[in-house]
């Protein structure tokens, strides 16, 4: 085998930018000896859901930033916390590198990852490590129902915010007609399932049921499908992103039916994309609305200040990592095999909701609120608790 | 019956926007016989230039009247710009080497520019104003609004101006000689170079064009918009036979139909087995029976054999 | 530049051997345990990057939807090693279905074969840019269709994916916790990276085999001209379709490893994007050389994850702070390192020794024989 130049120094520089990698980062105590305390934090920060990502960091950034101030104390020393913040893409694979890096870098705990996708497969390296992770934004059901201890989330799952939706959407909205469309994605899907469910059991029928996917920008040829069935209502199972434009062509297209849809598209990305088509359109959001929970107004305002308006999930991305410390506090350890029992029997009032977790990691009994844009903005409309329907 | 013609009217549509950026991709592959992977991300970066200076102009007080078409101008010129950069830079060193490598390098360039995008713009969808009024029109029940007719005869025009181009100029019997053989083109006095790069830019010139389009149309525009985007297109030019302009144009024609159709009545057809969920396999489903049968696409290939 | 005698390769190769075997080890202290982790992936796209090196290589076939087989290989091994056809069949499979692992490996590889000839068949007549799209047409199709076959019968659960899936179990030893074997600690990913240097051994082997084959030659013949090949007597049908087979065996092993070892299958992980990384390794390595794609293998999986790990220190070092966002910057350099390496060494980085000789021109070559005529 002949090496000539140019491949020796491609190679060399290969092996040269090796050794620029940090090695994991171990110590446990800074110059000033105080407890260094490492919260690992993973969103797809590159890729289409890259405003959703950013989102996340930042809430999770602001929480350490607070506690930093705060001036913590874990068992007796004063704490200083280190965000790390990695990419996992939304890629699964991706995500299993990224969790194995955190768990490298002795994380105490890690809020993430931000998709169902990524957090279920890296909840398995996480969970034989011992690091606690408590995803802000994983809806789909898998997440917890694999049995990991590890594993929590601080927002209601898919099926609980379905059954809301569908209830709401049947009864209170009177729809007996009902079109859906999903985006094919584990959380559009996972949500436009159960809501059918719940839409059928209160007395409303599905007259189709019509699919797009995540990077979509035309619905005309499914939103025409649709028009011909003649539905009440519309729901769509998806994020802002195809969420707003869809409500555009709907309304380009004179369809004639409320719209409704997740979590996803409860942004103010949404209205952006949507334009005028936006108004009445309804929306749902685990948890209370912030100006109501206290210190909700607050928190909102300071985020808005270093940040910009709020994309989605980083209020809950800010009660993640407080809970994750407050039980660190009560159990006077930053080891999550200490801190870990504490956790899971913690009740903390967070900013979107008064935070308790049930034995597979869920959050108990959460309350789901359902908006609807008036006039140019997301106004509550009702709250409702997801604790009505049969044990999960 | 109304939703039929809507479903027709819908396929049209999104298929002019098609047919635009397969213009593009057909007279490169045509000259150079280069899948230019970048071509979609050329479109996005078109649409995202069109919204800055839209936006610079707008903030100096600029009337719409004016705004408009000058950005779509200064979107053009950058994107000629950009076009002639990635040919000189990326694909003309690799115009002797092995076939596989320029497409290596036209994947780089793709993610460069969609990274790029993504620092300069942001991550976030970003909206596009509506400046013209866009009346919806109503044909029998089926709705088109103006910027959709304007997209229409565009891609319409766009094609029928191009092969008064390729056919009545010199610059096109010099293309058409370029793309038969280069050696025997240069022997009888073409400079190359100089028409490979004048292809290029006439193309990255559409495709800024069809980017100004599709963010008009919905409203939005994204850097990843490209990606999809020229992955259909390249279909599209593939189904009416790659190198041949108005084979591009009703690939681009069809496909937009086949889709719309598909995703509207796979469901009935299949009586539910199959939904809208399987639009881009039927998609792939006609293509591959088109090809099985037409090796060469619908019309052919060759910019320089046939129209 | 360097040039290593007989006695002296020898030497290099049992180094070379020995390195290979500590790699985890050495990976492990020096660098830390996520990096065996994405070792074991590059493993893995090393595998892939052959099999496509049989298909894109070796016969010619420009296949853009080559990981639809890593697709079925490892949904085959998730199928018959999860829960999942419990919960969606509970009536046919009231215990779930778990094979053992040296059944579901062979059995995976052989149905993503099966998926090759089935695939490869309506191309036969297909050349070059009109492949590509086709090929990607199909392994497009296979992921919509393992994302959407989750009704009406529950086949593969569609986007939310397959989880819970078993780890592998050699010898009733499972690989996904710490073993102690000779009173040395083995944690997991040292114990999958060694699985996986066997199977890519035996990859490599095959490979090597088939190169200088009868059937090598021939693929070899129709990727040159195939009006010429067919004109000396070779099936250029049947050797396309077994080009397109082996080519998916491979894939299909390979994702069947992959299977076990993440424990968990969606449709996300195998998009188009994926089929276009693996051609970009069997291109930038040199196609047609197993050496040379499996170099490509090694720096394309690996050089996102440097670039990871080294693009804030080095900002840090250069600027004193970060100016551009790492994510988008580290992706902006992977383009950018596409790029250069294409524009410097157009036929990759080890071409093999019949595209060097081309490249090189005619009268230096005449002199050197590109196959040994006697074996």
């Amino acid at each position: 085998m002949k090496f000539n130049s140019v491949s020796s120094l491609i190679l060399a520089t290969f092996v040269l930018a090796l050794t620029g990698c940090e090695k994991s980062a171990t110590s446990d105590q800074n110059k000033s000896g105080e407890l260094v305390v490492r919260i690992g934090a993973s969103a797809p920060l590159t890729g289409p859901q890259a405003h959703l990502g950013k989102d996340n960091e930042n809430g999770t950034r602001m929480a350490i930033d607070d506690a930093n101030a705060k001036g913590i104390m874990i068992g007796g020393r004063k704490a200083h916390f280190e965000l790390i913040s990695e990419d996992d893409q939304a890629d699964p694979r991706t995500a299993t590198i990224v969790a194995q890096k955190l768990v490298d870098n002795k994380v105490s705990g890690v809020i993430g990852h931000l998709n169902s996708g990524t957090s279920i497969p890296a909840a398995k390296i996480y969970s034989d490590n011992g690091i606690v992770q408590i995803s802000p934004s994983a809806t789909a059901v898998a997440y917890t129902a694999q049995g990991f201890k590890t594993a929590f989330r601080v927002m209601a799952n898919d099926a609980q915010q379905g059954r809301v939706l569908g209830e709401y959407a049947a009864k209170n909205l009177a729809a007996k007609k009902i079109a859906v469309i999903d985006d094919r994605t584990a959380y559009g899907q996972g949500l436009a399932d159960e809501f059918i469910k719940a839409a059928r059991a209160n007395g409303a029928e599905i007259v189709a049921h019509e699919y797009t996917n995540d990077k979509a920008m035309d619905f005309t040829a499914v939103l025409t499908a649709v028009k011909g069935k003649k539905p009440d209502l519309l729901f769509y199972g998806g994020m802002d992103a195809q969420g707003g434009p869809m409500a555009k062509q709907v309304k380009a297209l004179e369809l004639k039916s409320k719209f409704m849809t997740g979590d996803g598209g409860y942004t103010p990305e949404f209205i952006k994309l949507a334009g005028k088509a936006a108004e009445s359109t309804y929306a749902s959001l685990p948890g209370v609305p912030l100006d109501k929970m206290p210190g909700g107004k607050e928190f909102e305002k300071r985020f808005v200040a270093n940040y910009g308006p709020i994309q989605l999930y980083a209020p809950y991305c800010y009660d993640a990592v407080n809970v994750m410390i407050a039980a660190m506090q009560k159990a006077g350890s930053p080891d999550p095999a200490k801190y870990l029992p504490s956790l899971a029997s913690i009740s903390y009032d967070g900013v979107t909701a008064k935070i308790q977790f049930d034995e597979k990691g869920d959050l108990k009994g959460g309350a789901i609120t359902i908006y609807q844009v008036q006039h140019g903005k997301w106004q509550p409309l009702a709250t409702m608790g997801t604790s009505t329907t049969a044990a999960h | 019956m109304e939703i039929f013609l809507q479903q027709i009217v819908n396929g049209l549509v999104q298929g002019s926007v098609y047919a635009l950026v397969a213009l593009g991709y057909t007279m490169v592959y045509g000259i150079l016989g280069l899948i230019n992977f970048a071509h979609g991300e050329v479109v996005m970066i078109g649409a995202m230039l069109t919204l800055s200076t839209l936006t610079a102009l707008l903030g100096w007080g600029v009337s719409p009247l004016l705004a408009l078409p000058l950005s779509i101008i200064v979107a053009m010129l950058g994107c000629m710009v950009l076009g002639y950069s990635i040919e000189r830079i990326a694909y003309r060193p690799l115009r002797h080497a092995p076939r596989l490598a320029p497409l290596i390098t036209a994947i780089g360039v793709s993610i460069v520019l969609q990274n790029i995008a993504m620092i300069i713009w942001g991550r976030g969808y970003r909206s596009f104003p509506q400046l013209i009024a866009n009346h919806p029109h109503n044909f029998g029940g089926a709705i088109i609004n103006d910027i959709q007719i304007i997209i229409f005869l565009l891609a319409l025009g766009i094609m029928a101006v191009l092969m008064v181009i390729v056919h009545r100029t010199r610059l096109g019997r010099a293309m058409r000689a370029v793309a038969e053989n280069q050696h025997a083109a240069q022997l009888m006095g073409v400079n190359i170079n100089r028409v490979i790069s004048i292809t290029f830019m006439m193309g990255s010139a559409l495709a800024a064009v069809a980017g100004v389009m599709v963010s008009a149309n919905y409203g939005l525009t994204h850097y990843y918009m490209g990606f999809i985007l020229g992955l259909k297109a390249f279909t599209a030019a593939v189904l009416g036979g790659i190198g041949n302009l108005r084979g591009a144009m009703m690939g681009g024609l069809l496909l937009g139909l086949i889709e719309s159709l598909g995703a509207g009545y796979i469901g009935d057809l299949t009586g539910g087995f199959f939904g809208s969920n399987y639009q881009d396999v039927f998609a792939f489903f006609v293509l591959v029976a088109v090809l099985v049968f037409r090796p060469s696409g619908l019309l052919g290939e060759r910019l320089a054999e046939r129209a | 530049m360097f040039s290593f005698g007989k006695s002296d390769q020898r030497w290099i190769f049992w180094l070379l051997l020995a390195l290979l075997l500590l790699l985890p080890f050495l990976t492990d202290a020096l660098l830390g345990r996520g990096w065996v982790r994405i070792v074991d992936f590059a493993m893995l796209y090393i595998m892939l990057a052959l099999g496509l090196n049989i298909v894109v290589g070796y016969a010619g076939l420009l296949d853009l939807g080559y990981i639809a087989f890593f697709a079925v290989g490892a949904y085959c091994y998730a199928l018959t090693g999860s829960p999942h056809l419990t919960q969606a069949f509970p009536v046919a499979f009231p215990d779930g279905v778990h094979l053992t692992f040296w059944i579901v490996l062979p059995l995976a590889a052989l149905i993503a074969g099966g998926f090759g000839v089935l695939l490869g068949a309506p191309t036969l007549r297909l050349r070059g840019d009109y492949l590509a799209i086709v090929t990607l047409g199909f392994g497009e199709i296979i992921r919509i269709f393992l994302n959407n076959l989750n009704a009406p019968i529950n086949l593969t659960n569609g986007p939310q994916g397959i989880s819970r899936i078993d780890p592998v179990r050699i010898a009733d030893v499972s690989l996904s916790v710490t073993q102690h074997i000779f009173g040395v600690e083995f944690p997991s990913v040292h114990l999958y990276f060694y699985l996986f240097l066997v199977f890519t051994a035996l990859v490599v082997f095959v490979s090597h085999r088939l190169e200088r084959s009868r059937i090598g030659r021939a693929w070899m013949a129709i990727r040159e001209d195939e009006i010429a090949a067919s004109a000396m007597g070779i099936n250029t049908r049947n050797l396309k379709l077994l080009a397109f087979a082996m080519g998916a065996t491979f894939g299909g092993a390979s994702g069947a490893l992959f299977a076990g070892f993440q424990g968990f299958v969606s449709p996300e992980s195998f998009s188009l994007m994926e089929s276009i990384m693996v051609l970009c390794m069997v291109v930038l390595g040199g196609m047609g050389n197993i050496a040379g794609v499996i170099l490509g293998g090694v720096l394309l999986a690996l050089l996102p994850e440097v670039l990871r790990h080294s693009v804030v220190p080095l900002q840090q070092a250069l600027f004193g702070k970060t100016i551009v966002d790492p994510e988008s910057l580290r992706m902006l350099l992977f383009g950018g390192a596409l790029i250069v390496m294409m524009l410097y060494r157009p036929a990759g980085l080890l071409p093999s020794r019949l595209r060097r000789r081309e490249l090189r021109g005619d009268e230096a070559a005449a002199e050197e024989s590109v196959y040994d005529v006697t074996h």
